[in-house]
């Protein structure tokens, strides 16, 4: 019966409804959207970090001054500077250096399958340990000559044939999403990085110079042994290999956790001015409401409702205008973070990919709950003060 | 049947350098089944406060009010709320039409409330015919007029058979054709059983009354 009566109150009047529909939309909107980004922004965060795979990174001397990992993983802009592969042997040896692969990166290029400039990296299949595990399809196979992996957002053609320079390069595997740069890279073995040098070279284009895959690389990515300090492995490597320089991994990437507490302590902020708005405009509409109203509940209170039948009524009016109101804001905020993933990433700077459905899911519905725990703390408030009314005291004033 | 025992009203505020007020003076009271019982007197002598206290809305300063053997005022709030909904009906002065419902429903309302069978649509019908009211069972109270309005909360108030009515000044805004038509009604009512209270200006409604009090400056007496 109250279910009945509060679905006529509601209908009886739209724009009364609406109001408090939209309150309730603001608050599930606010939270649904701001978690839903920092989680995304966290999850990008988590996958760049596994998916630099390696405790220490090595890169030339003359680099240090401009090689900036954040540039690199998020313009895919590396900075063009190479080393010795002899440097890379001399690294291999040092004590706590469990494994090592090299890394050679070419000038980003424009091609055909992509609106961005992809980014040519090339490695060592047989010694890599940071590339070959994020193929989505785990890929057993060899990674012979003209085979690439590719990352997660260059659009593979159907014959699975990307040219770069006129060469012919097999796709046999995409990789997962990282939010970065690394999306739009393009990975193969060193002999074929040396053919696409050439084909440019033979070309005119002579993009790379002189450089030979042989024998220089970019980085020296390290896995360091169980049992070792990832510090002391650093500062050895540092100590004793001239030329280059040795950053831990989660030092290069702190800038952009940095920027990401920063980010999320904004949106966190922001979502709570929204729900300390809502609720105080809520309380205050709904007191206002309750107040209006206060006649029609002496009515009842008249006919026999008790005082339980009154809050049961405020209560299932506020928990319909809620439900309501949260769906559809958990919906927009939907619309709103899901298509314009791209445009949120860019504007922020920093990696972002959306976690799997059913965190989504369960991250909609406890929004959806808190909003509409939020909206019955309130109404039970009001509800608890209109149950209280002196009935006959309110016959009185309609006279 | 309804039974008042040395029951008064103050109320508390400034007046005449005391800030007692006594609404109602200490006095026994009975509506017996089958009567209607008239109150009379000028505005503001406390005639619904009387009322209010009959219909349990109102707690008294002193006394009890038993309704056969309840004691009303000493009920948890959801058993009296039930009793009154069961067994008094209650014609509150002033409009008293929810308008997110349609008059009919208005009237089927005091069913529905506890209620889970059937409601008594049929008689529901049949107390707006007799108010004159029956082609507007679809309007909602706020396109009513102020007598119209007044005829459903009648309605509304009898739907449930109560052994007991509460009736503020029912005829208040009525010409003299309605007003017949109320005053029958309720005497009808009576006939059936019910215990009337009929709380009115109207002075042909003694014709109606089985006893007629009067109440001046809160003191009650019979006449
Ligand atoms: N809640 C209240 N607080 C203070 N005074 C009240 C209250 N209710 C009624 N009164 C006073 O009690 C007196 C009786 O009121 P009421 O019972 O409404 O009279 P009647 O119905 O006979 O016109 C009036 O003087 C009124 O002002
Ligand atoms: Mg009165």
């Amino acid at each position: 019966m109250i279910g009945k009566l509060s679905l006529k109150n509601l209908a009886g009047k739209p724009g009364r409804t609406a109001a408090m529909v939209l309150l309730a939309m603001f608050l599930s909107f606010s939270i649904f959207a701001g978690s839903l980004t920092v989680l995304s922004l966290q999850q990008g965060l988590n996958g760049l970090e596994a998916r630099l795979g390696a405790d220490i990174i090595v890169v030339p001397y003359e680099a240090t001054t401009k090689f900036d990992v954040k540039s690199m993983l998020l313009q895919g802009n590396p900075g063009y500077f190479y080393l010795n592969r002899s440097f890379a042997d001399k690294v291999a040896t040092r004590p706590g250096v469990e494994a090592t692969s090299c890394q050679l990166y070419l000038a980003s290029v424009s091609a055909g399958c992509c609106s961005v400039a992809v980014q040519l990296i090339g490695f060592d299949p047989e010694s890599d340990f940071t590339i070959l595990p994020w193929a989505q399809e785990t890929y057993h196979g060899e990674i012979g000559f003209g085979d690439v992996l590719v990352g997660s957002d260059i659009s593979v053609p159907t014959d699975g044939v990307l040219r770069f320079f006129d060469v012919d390069c097999r796709v046999v595997a995409q990789l997962a999403k990282t939010g970065s740069a690394l999306d739009t890279a393009v990975y193969a073995n060193m002999e074929t990085i040396q053919a696409l040098i050439e084909a440019s070279q033979a070309k005119g284009l002579n993009q790379y110079n002189d450089i030979s895959a042989d024998e220089v690389v970019s980085s020296v990515l390290v896995r360091v042994a169980e049992g070792y300090d990832v510090e002391s492995v650093k500062n050895d490597i540092n100590l004793h290999v001239r030329k280059v320089v040795a950053v831990r991994a989660s030092n290069m990437i702190s800038t952009i956790a940095d920027n990401l507490t920063g980010v999320s302590r904004l949106i966190g902020a922001f979502i709570a001015a929204i729900w300390v708005l809502s609720l105080v405009i809520m309380m205050i509409a709904l007191t206002m409401l309750m107040n209006e109203r206060r006649r029609e509940f002496a009515i009842l209170r008249v006919m026999g409702a008790s005082r339980r039948k009154l809050a049961g009524l405020v209560m299932a009016e506020s928990a319909l205008t809620n439900l309501l109101g949260g769906a559809a804001g958990v919906a927009l905020a939907a619309l709103v973070v899901f298509p314009f993933s791209g445009v949120i990433e860019a504007r922020l700077g920093l990696p972002f990919v959306l976690p799997g459905g059913g965190r989504v899911l369960a991250l909609a519905l406890g929004s959806l709950a808190a909003c509409l725990a939020a909206g019955a703390a309130i109404s039970a408030v009001c509800a608890a003060r209109i149950s209280r009314i002196d009935t006959s005291l309110i016959l009185r004033e309609g006279n | 049947m309804l039974r008042a025992e040395g029951i008064s009203k103050n109320y508390y505020r400034k007046r005449d350098g005391s800030n007692v007020f006594t609404a109602v003076q200490p006095t026994d009271f009975e509506l017996p089944e089958g009567q209607v019982t008239e109150i009379t007197g000028r505005s503001g002598s406390g005639k619904s406060t009387l009322l209010n206290l009959l219909a349990g809305l109102l707690a008294p300063s002193t006394g009890k009010v038993w309704l056969d053997d309840a004691d009303l005022y000493a009920l948890p709030d959801g058993a009296l709320s039930r009793l009154r909904n069961r067994r008094v009906g209650v014609i509150p002065q002033g409009q008293s039409g929810l308008h997110s419902l349609t008059v009919l429903e208005n009237v089927l309302l005091p069913a529905r409330l506890y209620g889970r069978g059937p409601v008594p649509e049929a008689r529901a019908r049949q107390l707006l015919e007799r108010m004159g009211i029956a082609d507007l069972a679809d309007v909602r109270p706020g396109d009513l007029s102020g007598g119209e309005m007044r005829r459903m909360a009648i309605a509304r108030a009898l739907i449930l058979e109560p052994s007991v009515v509460l009736a503020d000044e029912p005829t208040g805004d009525l010409d003299d054709g309605n007003t017949a038509a109320v005053l029958e009604l309720l005497r009808d009512t009576a006939r059936q059983g019910a215990a009337v209270l009929l709380v009115t200006h109207e002075a042909g409604a003694a014709r109606y009354a089985d006893a007629v009090y009067r109440m001046d400056s809160g003191r009650l007496t019979r006449e």
